[in-house]
């Protein structure tokens, strides 16, 4: 039979006025101490989403600027602190903790069946060290930024740049330790809280994707850490780990923080490649496609990333053959993710397709995702690596995945599941016009920027020779209607938290113990703990006995 | 199974997100595991660094490593030793039941170890090296061969034990934390488990600095027959 | 507003021309890292819109007509899954094959390579021919003839880049890189730094001059001319005292450096080391990192007294008093 019946609403339109998370308490220090994971979320909801805009801002000044070959607004070194400070907030702060800090937070304990993750205090104390590290990194932004590129190599960053490398340094440093705590949360929860009956293969892929998450974060955010502390330390005490007139490596450094990084950069695409399959299941109404490959896949994922990380250095000087090992594991970290593509495609088949805006955002996340993807392979070809390396083509590819995948899969999820979060949903109209501004409005930005690549422009120029301009001024008029684009669902989205219609338990009739409450949900989660009888995505199965939404 | 009305079920120091003492504790030592896996890494970049600049600069590596004094860092290892085995006593008086006497006595006697270790290395060893110029960053002066090499020995050498120290510290902390909740009578054979966990910790410190001694006081070479 | 209108004649115009999608192919590999890349992008452009089509159709046609529908419930198909696992992986296999054969062309300079130094300093570079001119943010190059670069930096890490010739490799200071080209057209090239190097970053850019053998020859002659490297090193040599230790002889308090380029030596450890350009720049700024059997370890270091050109120098000088440069592990 299906999993237990909790809540059945007896109509639709009943409003949200029963006691839910939201409003079992009030006052600040309701929400600046509280330990539910669902407060937690929104909490990091805002702050990332603040972080955001401050991000896309400087974004914004970039791509202005960049319109004349001469730069239009900004003197270089305010343009090279306003690439660096773009790097590292949409990086550190927004797209790390952005799935798993909100939708992780808040979905995982109720999608395992448990009344919290294992750790609430630790899940609070994890957003106080992310504000610190926030407030760090705005404080080093208006006190003057930093201009050494989020990367941070040395000797630039150790002794030459006269701009504020510590606060910066640190700031990044001290909000590691907020993915480290909450990736060690997700593990031990997913471990160890599962309800009855709720086997490994059971559980839906997007706690497949979170738990693969979990691990890089927890193994791979300390080796960052210590790169990080070596660095300030050089700078500070002005001794040479990394600089050659002591003896020191430059780049070892490089490797030091790209052992990390790479990975880092599978922390980012993971959790929305989990947010993908639960998307397509929902909206075509039917299992996914080969679940334990798509399993599977997320695991892989995760494992061969650890190994790839010289591809960042194959013009460093590096010997041939450990650029061929790099090469080849480069290749290979690719299969995994072509497989998720063609199953989600395969889940489309003979399904009962619905066009609602978390739909539209999956499937503009495939189109890009797989164009990012495939640009990979460039890169990981050795011979035209060489020509490519710190060129806009790296910056076009990473944006395809980070923003055309990444930002998307976000997006969708939380189009998704904020009427399970508010209990309020948002005009699906706009949601999707909204998607359909951001999708073009980010292919005219990007696209361009694959062609000045190979061109041979390159990356963290503050002026340019004026052949590129007309690709420049594409790829900025892109950038105005890509913003406009994001502006859109903040408004719409803050809107419906108070004049949004109610939603019920389960508007998208989408199957998983999440939708199984009501909306918002009670703070406790469930009355009772379910017991699992059914495999993820039963959509075959007849419905629960969940009134429709 | 979980009932939320009948609390008095539960012994003390039940957290409710669980569904019983078992999964707590299970939670709560898969917890600790996970977090000694990511402190592993920590130290990990830092020992790999070593090890590959130790690999590029061998000479004066070892130049550095003959100037440490090798008997505070074995008496600092043996106190570490010893640390952990009045832990791992506290942990067994919890686990069949002593009074809570015992429990607080061999607590504290870890902390006194922990203490003597920190003493040992920041009043004679770091204070002697300071003396000598062979802090970098304060006052680094080193006339012999390889200079720059041994600048950076020592730079490693300060920053593993420092982190390590700092790891120490923290755990004092633990301790002091723990030793209150002794003496307010929250241990018992059933509910020992803040004790299991912070030994987990305690003993993880032990062992990063089973690997630094060695590598840090022990591969100068001093032992080897006729080397120079 | 002139402005908005200024670029988008220009970009009718551009359309018009025809946006070029690649750089000139100037140099002997171009063609070849042009066909991978084209190759790439086919296969791009390729699965992107096959996923695209089958997404579109899927979403025509199964997309909902009845809330009441019943999709069908299909787990999954090994046989498929094995087909795009296998298909992909070979894919991706044969192009690693391509592009790592034509790397590993690409990265052996052929043994009759003219050798110029570069030397990367914020925020500009220094070029350096073994006959003596110097050129700053400029190359002068033959046609037709392989041309090796051996480069460092004098501060930060900088990168030297020329589209045209599709090679690149970071300057990295305290050791030495190499890259080699062959050009194979006359003309103007953009010469880029690609690795950010701080403020000026955008402004160390340059062009390489493509030249007819004769008029490079007739560059090379005339005009501003500095010194030969090698005699700017003898100069060296003596003025900072090596000449005092390191008799022809070898009685001094340092080895001889006659025929010594090129050569296998023995450390005091048993080691064999080659020596060749890395070795003797770690000699002279940080000597007594290596330890030779019958000298003591009493040189004292140039670290600080010379800069990078001047150990280029020295380095030429060095190799002029021995044999002809052995094939030396390129990097």
């Amino acid at each position: 039979m299906s999993t237990a019946v909790i809540d059945a609403l007896p109509e639709a339109s009943a409003q949200p006025s029963r006691v839910n998370y939201l409003n079992a308490s009030y006052g600040i220090r309701s929400w600046l101490l509280t330990t539910d994971h669902k407060r937690i979320a929104l909490l990091y909801l805002s702050s990332i989403t603040l972080m955001f805009f401050v991000g896309g801002a400087f974004a914004v000044l970039m791509r202005l600027h960049l319109i004349q070959p001469q730069g239009a607004l900004v003197e270089p070194d305010t343009y090279n602190k306003l690439f660096t400070l773009h790097g590292v907030i949409m990086i550190f702060f927004f797209l790390i903790p952005s799935i798993p800090a909100t939708l992780g937070n808040f979905l995982v304990p109720m999608m395992v069946g448990a009344r919290d993750l294992a750790f609430p205090r630790l899940n609070l104390l994890s957003w106080y060290i992310y504000a610190i590290g926030a407030i760090f990194t705005l404080y080093a932004t208006i006190s003057g930024g930093v201009d050494t590129g989020w990367t941070f190599y040395p000797p630039y960053s150790s002794t030459f740049s006269h701009t504020q490398v510590v606060p910066v340094a640190l700031g990044v440093f001290i909000t590691g330790f907020s993915s480290i705590l909450t990736g060690l949360n997700f593990v031990v929860t997913i471990h160890k809280m599962r309800a009855p009956g709720l086997t490994w293969f059971r559980l839906p892929l997007f706690i497949w994707a979170i738990y693969a998450t979990s691990i890089i974060m927890i193994l791979g955010t300390p080796v960052v850490a210590i790169t990080i502390f070596l660095l300030g330390l050089e700078r500070l005490l002005h001794v040479g780990i990394f600089d050659p007139k002591i003896g020191g490596d430059p780049v070892l450094f490089q490797h030091l923080f790209w052992f990390y990084s790479h990975p880092a950069v599978y922390i980012m695409i993971l959790p929305g490649l989990g947010v993908m399959s639960e998307l397509v299941t929902c909206f075509s109404r039917k299992r996914i496609f080969g679940y334990s490959f798509v399993a599977f896949s997320s695991m892989a994922i995760a494992v061969i990333s650890f190994l790839v990380w010289g591809h960042h250095m194959f013009v460093t000087g590096q010997s041939v053959y450990a650029g061929l090992i790099f090469s080849v594991l480069s290749f290979l970290v690719a299969i995994p993710s072509a497989v998720k593509v063609f199953n989600w495609t395969a889940t489309l088949y003979k399904g009962s397709i619905s066009y609602q805006a978390p739909m539209l955002y999956a499937l503009g996340f495939i189109g890009l995702f797989t164009m990012g993807g495939l640009t990979g392979l460039f890169l990981a070809s050795l011979a035209t690596d060489v020509h490519l390396n710190g060129t806009y083509f790296i910056v076009a590819h990473f944006h395809y995945i980070m923003v055309g995948g990444a930002v998307m899969a976000y997006l969708g999820g939380i189009h998704f599941w904020w009427p399970k979060i508010t209990g309020r949903m948002y005009p699906d109209g706009w949601a999707r016009f909204a998607a359909l501004v951001i999708f073009v409005g980010f292919n005219l930005t990007f696209f361009p920027q694959f062609i000045i690549g190979y061109l041979g422009m390159p990356r963290r120029y503050a002026v340019y020779p004026p052949e590129f301009q007309v690709l420049n001024v594409m790829s900025s008029a892109g950038a105005s209607i890509l913003g406009v684009g994001y502006l859109i669902p903040l408004i719409y989205l803050i809107w419906s938290m108070r004049y949004g219609p109610a939603a019920g338990p389960n508007p998208w009739q989408a199957k998983g113990l999440e939708w199984e409450t009501p909306s918002p949900p009670p703070t406790e989660n469930f009355e009772e703990i379910p017991v699992v009888t059914e495999e993820a995505y039963d959509y075959a199965a007849p419905h629960t006995g969940v009134a429709r939404g | 199974m979980a009932d939320l009305a009948a609390h008095g079920v539960h012994p003390p120091g039940f957290a409710h997100q669980f569904e019983d003492m078992e999964q707590q504790r299970d939670a709560g030592s898969l917890g600790m595991w996970v977090f000694l896996v990511t402190e592993i890494m920590f130290f990990g970049g830092l020992f790999a660094s070593y090890i590959i600049y130790r690999a590029l600069d061998l000479r004066a590596f070892e130049t550095g490593s003959r100037l440490l004094d090798i008997r505070f860092g074995a008496a600092n290892t043996a106190v570490l030793i010893g640390s952990s085995l009045t832990m791992a006593l506290a942990i067994r008086s919890a686990q069949v039941g002593k009074p809570k006497s015992q429990i607080i006595f061999y607590l504290i006697m870890t902390m006194i170890l922990g203490a003597l270790f920190l003493g040992l290395k920041f009043t004679f060893e770091w204070r002697h090296d300071y003396v000598e110029h062979l802090v970098p960053g304060f006052g680094f002066a080193y006339k012999g061969p390889f200079a720059h090499g041994v600048e950076l020995f020592f730079c490693f050498y300060f920053f593993m034990t420092g982190l390590h120290a700092l790891h120490m510290i923290v755990g004092l902390g633990i301790l002091t934390v723990l030793t209150i909740m002794a003496s307010r009578g929250r241990f018992t054979e059933q509910y020992y488990a803040p004790l299991e966990i912070s030994g987990l910790y305690w003993h993880f410190v032990d062992i990063v600095w089973i690997f630094l001694f060695p590598l840090l006081y022990l591969i100068g070479g001093r032992y080897v027959l006729g080397g120079n | 507003m002139t402005e908005i209108m200024q670029t988008g004649l220009g970009l009718l115009a551009a359309i018009q021309e025809g946006i070029p999608i690649r750089p000139p192919a100037a140099s002997s590999i171009a063609e070849g890292v042009d066909r991978l890349h084209f190759f790439l992008t086919g296969i791009t452009l390729f699965f992107t819109a096959v996923i695209f089509a089958i997404i579109f159709y899927f979403m025509v046609k199964y997309r909902r007509r009845s809330e009441d529908e019943r999709p069908a419930d299909i787990e999954g198909s090994l046989p498929l899954e094995v087909v795009w696992t296998v298909i992909p992986t070979l894919l991706v296999a044969v192009v690693f094959v391509w592009a790592s054969s034509l790397y590993f062309e690409n990265s052996r300079p052929p043994s009759a390579s003219m050798e110029i130094f570069v030397i990367g300093k914020q925020w500009m570079w220094h070029l350096q021919h073994p006959e003596g001119p110097r050129e700053i943010n400029e190359l002068h190059v033959p046609v037709n003839v392989p041309v090796k670069l051996t480069m460092t930096s004098e501060d930060v890490i900088h990168d030297f880049y020329i589209p045209a010739f599709r090679v690149k490799k970071d300057a990295v200071p305290g050791r030495y890189t190499s890259l080699w080209f062959q050009a194979t057209k006359l003309g103007t090239y953009h010469l880029f730094c690609a690795q950010y190097c701080g403020a000026d970053h955008a402004e160390m850019i340059g062009w390489v001059y493509v030249m007819t053998p004769s008029d490079y020859a007739a560059w090379l002659s005339g005009g501003a001319r500095g010194e030969p490297m090698a005699q700017a090193g003898e100069k060296l040599f003596n003025r900072l005292g090596c000449a005092t230790c390191h008799l022809p002889d070898g009685t001094g308090k340092g080895p001889s450096l006659v025929g010594l380029y090129g050569k296998q030596e023995k450390l005091r450890s048993g080691e064999m080391k080659l020596v060749d350009e890395t070795l003797i720049r770690q000699a002279i700024v940080t000597p007594n990192s290596f330890l030779l059997p019958n000298y003591a370890p009493v040189m004292p270091t140039f670290q600080g007294l010379i800069n990078e050109e001047q150990v280029l120098q020295l380095i030429a000088y060095v190799k002029s008093l021995g044999p002809e440069e052995r094939k030396a592990n390129s990097k």
